[in-house]
């Protein structure tokens, strides 16, 4: 995700909040955000793999998609903007999107739900300009609005389902994707931590209220962007701009899984999105090259950027997400490599300081996810 | 104790000067999770890189603060870098150099003027 340094940056409805739970405000996507809490990344971390963190995401794009028509027409728009199978939705229900661009690259990754009727979707920060101006574009028969006034929170972890059924009674029984309202606030079972958790959204001016009672929960701490970071990378999670962009496939970025059925050849509304050959193509050939998770075999971070090598020191990808994993305990990063090196156990090289250091390619993810299914 | 500019504090201990960062670069780089320490008997001048740090942010370097020979390297760092956060001006020293002239610790600051320094 692209830092807009240099533009007015935005402040979060919940600013004064973090600032007093000692948050470090930092620029990320246009906004002042907290990357870390008094704790630092580590122990945050930990806290919400063992206990619950509260995420305040509100720089993330919410957008309503409303039919001008039918929602069965408004389906079958947004189906032709991504790979995915929209119209088989149930009410009550998320999945997980991309917005994909004519050369089959990714222009966004988003979660949409349905809600009965009108579709509610919710994009990356750095992108939301783009993406809403996107599909007002290609959508001509349906009505683009961008939610406003709402702030978007995440609690996650083990002890969220108890924490949030404490404020908000009835949580409990929802599972994995599914959405529910009560009144003005709007709550899925998902996240992006791996753990099980509750994404909220709810109006700006009842946003630090509801923030201040799950801060009262026991167990419930504020977690900023740093340890997010590192939770989905422990999860195998990608970060919008850095391992997908306008010229990773789906297929490459080793996303098949959100291409349900009825999108790939043979199903029932086979193709029609955008880049449809390339990605059709390469589910069928196999693509040149794939995401993989990458473990580093000695203790030193290999970060965004650094170079992959054969045992032959021929160049065969480059790591786009790494750091060190608290709850693996070691080094962890992602990145492409050409398909021959895909498989997990392959042994390559990462370049570091000019030195080529030994990492083998490794399942996604490196931490058990945790969803209530 | 005498500091650096770059928040690296030099104490003496007999003829030699041992070398670490202090607790406000330590917090700074947040935790620490790899420590990268120099060759034993090597001549390095001051502004040389000699160690490296990781922290789970980023990857920053410790430069030699004046000329010398490193003649001993905290080993114990590799294996547990978080002794960086936990006592940064303690048992997590870096290393320690054999120098010419201890006169040369002179020109840093005293922990007065360093605190000054980060306000």
């Amino acid at each position: 995700m692209a830092d807009l340094e240099g533009d007015k940056l935005q402040r979060l409805g919940l600013h004064d909040l973090h600032v007093e739970f000692g948050g470090k405000m930092v620029p990320f996507a246009g906004y002042e955000m907290p990357v870390q809490y008094a704790p630092g990344v580590m122990k945050e971390h930990l806290h919400t793999r063992e206990a619950a963190g509260l995420f305040d995401v509100s720089h993330m794009g919410q957008v309503i998609l409303r039919p001008k028509g039918s929602m069965a027409e408004l389906a079958s728009a947004f189906e032709a903007l991504m790979p995915v199978d929209v119209l088989g939705l149930a009410e009550g229900r998320q999945r997980y999107g991309l917005l994909t661009n004519d050369t089959g690259g990714i222009l966004d990754d988003l979660m949409f739900t349905n809600r009965g009727d009108h579709l509610y979707v919710v994009v990356n920060a750095a992108c939301k300009a783009e993406d809403i101006a996107h599909m007002t574009a290609r959508m001509p028969e349906v009505t683009v609005e961008q939610v406003t006034e709402r702030a978007l929170l995440a609690l996650q972890g083990p002890g969220a389902e108890a924490a949030l059924e404490a404020v908000l009674p009835g949580v409990s029984a929802m599972r994995f994707m599914d959405h529910r309202v009560f009144g003005d606030v709007w709550v899925s079972r998902s996240g992006y931590t791996g753990e099980d958790g509750f994404e909220i959204s709810l109006p700006m001016a009842a946003a630090e209220g509801f923030a201040r009672k799950l801060l009262a929960e026991p167990g419930v701490a504020p977690i900023g962007l740093g340890a997010r970071d590192s939770l989905r990378l422990e999860a195998g999670l990608c970060l919008y701009g850095h391992d997908i962009d306008t010229t990773t496939s789906p297929i490459e970025a080793a996303l098949t899984w959100a291409i349900q059925k009825s999108r790939r050849a043979g199903g029932a509304r086979e193709g029609g999105f955008p880049g449809a050959t390339r990605i059709l193509r390469e589910l069928a050939e196999g693509p040149e090259r794939l995401r993989v998770g990458l473990a580093p075999e000695g203790r030193a971070p290999m970060r965004e950027g650094v170079e992959l090598f054969a045992p032959n020191d021929t160049p065969v990808g480059r790591v786009t997400s790494g750091g060190f994993g608290p709850s693996v305990t070691a080094p962890i990063a992602m990145g492409y490599v050409a398909l021959a090196f895909a498989t997990p156990g392959t042994r390559l090289a990462g370049e570091v300081r000019g030195k080529h250091l030994p990492l083998t390619v490794a399942e996604l993810p490196f931490h058990p996810t945790s969803y209530k299914r | 104790m005498k500091y650096t500019k770059d928040h690296e504090w030099l104490r003496v201990e007999g003829d030699l000067v041992v070398v670490g960062i202090t607790e406000h670069a330590a917090t700074q780089l947040g935790d620490v999770v790899f420590v990268e320490l120099p060759e034993t008997e090597t001549m390095v001048a001051e502004g040389d890189e000699v160690c490296v740090i990781e922290s789970v942010k980023a990857a920053s370097d410790i430069l030699a603060p004046i000329d010398g020979e490193i003649v001993a390297v905290n080993e114990k760092l590799v294996d547990a870098p978080a002794l960086v956060n936990e006592d940064p001006t303690g048992a997590a020293w870096f290393f320690k150099m054999k120098v010419d002239d201890l006169s040369v610790l002179d020109q840093f600051m005293d922990e007065d003027e360093y605190l000054d320094l980060i306000g």
